[in-house]
């Protein structure tokens, strides 16, 4: 009971900390919010930070995207992927 | 500490609300935004800032926003202006008021801005992202009357469907001529995606017709890859004239249907003259658009370098290094909204990361990028070297495959964002 408390909060503080965006976050939804044939919502943010580093290293071959992660460090793209996570990109289309 | 089920979901459904929700700010944090103009960037900040709950209202002079992204595909016969259109009440939320008014003047000292139907709105920050202006009197005999005859389809709407009926029109074995303005100017690959989709069209209807560039500048965005792609795909077809080989246009005259270049005059079946262009002219009342036609803003903020309280973004800005497109203008826009968001709260906005991603169109299914990352230096933003640039040159095709259909998901995801369509 107590550990789901804690994680209660865990999810409170991270719903919180998603509110303001780390850099270049919010670029993500330009090609992958709602309406996109690859939507990230879903995404854990180690599946995220492990695409962006395959993107970096050459291992996973794209189009685009290899030009995109070169511009962010391994720490901007956890930040980033931390809050896609926590829900981040879900707009509330009331 | 314990609890029992009820708590357990009463503070479950709380947690779920902080994600989910918009986030309740305190009266003082709440602040007052006019955005003026319902494009990508307005449409887009207006609708972010009524997210985080600020008080935002929208100015625009008309119904529906046509969007210029995908109107090329219009004139090449693959897609209709009716799919190319949001009517901006569908983009408005909770806490978000839509005006359908033109901006006439503004008082940054009493930090109003009024209406043409004499409304004067009180903001705390101003929004301007107005567009361009088409500088009518930069090319000798080119003004409103003669883009009836000659069309610059550089507003998607009506000057689209008057060039791409023109088209249709011309007899097999026409010429088409393109005239792009100098940089810079609204979405710099645009004119070169627009010859290959007429191509496209022309290829399947009018196979004995040509299309000349005649251009004001001796190079162009994506040239390398739109070069290879009309040569594999258009071969023939198409003609890039530079300036060095006499294809500056000095003058038009609409009647004849010529242009007049440094080396001699040209006769057109359809003449597209884009003219030059500069920031939408409310930016000019406004007192934040300077000698160069636009408006110099930071690079954090977007509040002008000009007038404190108001900020630009989208064509009509010069932040730095973005180039104008819509892309740029819906990242320009979520990145002020959350600036202000910051100042509204009292807290020092975050030094931005941008992104700028512009896919073209060769064919329905042949599409190419250039992508730029962008980051602040001394106020203004700087493209990251080591990141960005153009799609491969001599990718198979489907990685060209791939990418069209990347740009229609781009599409889709962005309208959904700035329009809510």
């Amino acid at each position: 009971m107590r550990s789901l408390l804690v994680l209660l909060l865990c999810l409170a503080a991270g719903g919180a900390q998603a509110q303001v965006p780390p850099p270049g976050a919010t670029m993500c939804s330009g090609c992958h919010g709602e309406g996109s044939i690859l939507p990230l919502d879903d995404w854990t943010a180690a599946e995220i930070i492990a695409a962006m580093a395959g993107f970096k290293d050459g291992s996973r071959p794209a189009t685009l995207m290899p030009r995109l992660a070169a511009g962010f460090s391994d720490e901007d793209i956890t930040a980033i992927a931390d809050w896609i996570a926590a829900g981040g990109m879900r707009h509330d289309t009331r | 500490m314990t609890l029992d089920r009820r708590q357990m979901i009463v503070a479950a459904g709380g947690a779920v609300a902080a994600l989910a929700l918009p986030r309740r700010l305190s009266a003082q944090d709440r602040g007052r935004v006019v955005v003026v103009g319902g494009g990508f960037g307005g449409a887009t900040a207006a609708r972010t800032l009524a997210r985080l709950g600020h008080e935002v209202t929208l100015v625009e002079r008309d119904a529906t926003y046509v969007t210029c992204p995908f109107s090329n595909a219009v004139l090449g016969g693959f897609m209709e202006l009716e799919s190319l259109s949001f009517p901006l009440a569908g983009a408005t939320l909770d806490g978000m008021r839509l005006i359908e008014d033109s901006a006439v003047d503004v008082d940054p000292e009493a930090r109003t801005l009024t209406l043409a139907g004499g409304e004067v709105l009180e903001w705390d920050r101003l929004v301007l992202s107005p567009g361009v202006e088409f500088l009518y009197d930069a090319l000798p005999g080119y003004d409103e009357a003669a883009a009836e005859r000659m069309p610059h389809a550089w507003k998607a709407g009506p000057q689209t469907a008057l060039l791409r009926a023109q088209l249709e029109a011309m007899a097999d074995g026409g010429l088409v001529v393109i005239a792009p303005p100098a940089n810079p100017f609204r979405c710099p690959p645009g004119p070169y995606e627009r010859a290959s989709l007429i191509a496209h069209y022309l290829t399947q209807a009018k196979p004995a017709s040509k299309i000349l560039i005649l251009d004001a500048k001796e190079t162009f965005s994506k040239q390398p890859l739109f070069q290879e792609a009309w040569a594999r795909l258009y071969p023939g077809m198409i003609e890039f004239r530079p300036p060095s080989m006499g294809g500056r246009v000095i003058g038009v005259d609409p009647a004849a249907m010529t242009l007049q270049t440094e080396f001699g005059t040209v006769a057109a079946a359809v003449a597209n003259v884009i003219p030059p262009q500069r920031a939408g002219a409310i930016a000019q009342v406004a007192g934040v658009r300077d000698e160069t036609g636009w408006c110099p803003v930071s690079g954090v903020t977007f509040e002008s370098d000009l007038v404190p309280g108001i900020h630009v973004i989208g064509d009509a800005c010069a932040p730095g290094a973005m180039p104008k497109s819509a892309f740029s203008a819906n990242a320009q826009a979520k990145v002020l909204a959350q600036a202000l968001d910051a100042l509204f709260r009292g807290e020092e906005p975050q030094s931005p990361r941008l992104i700028n991603t512009c896919y073209s169109l060769a064919a329905p299914d042949f599409g190419f990028s250039v992508a730029g990352v962008y980051a602040e230096a001394e106020g203004k933003l700087t493209e990251l070297a080591d990141a960005g640039g153009l799609s491969a040159l001599e990718a198979p095709a489907q990685d060209r495959a791939q990418e069209a259909d990347y740009a229609r998901s781009w599409y889709a995801a962005t309208v959904r964002e700035a329009f809510g369509g």
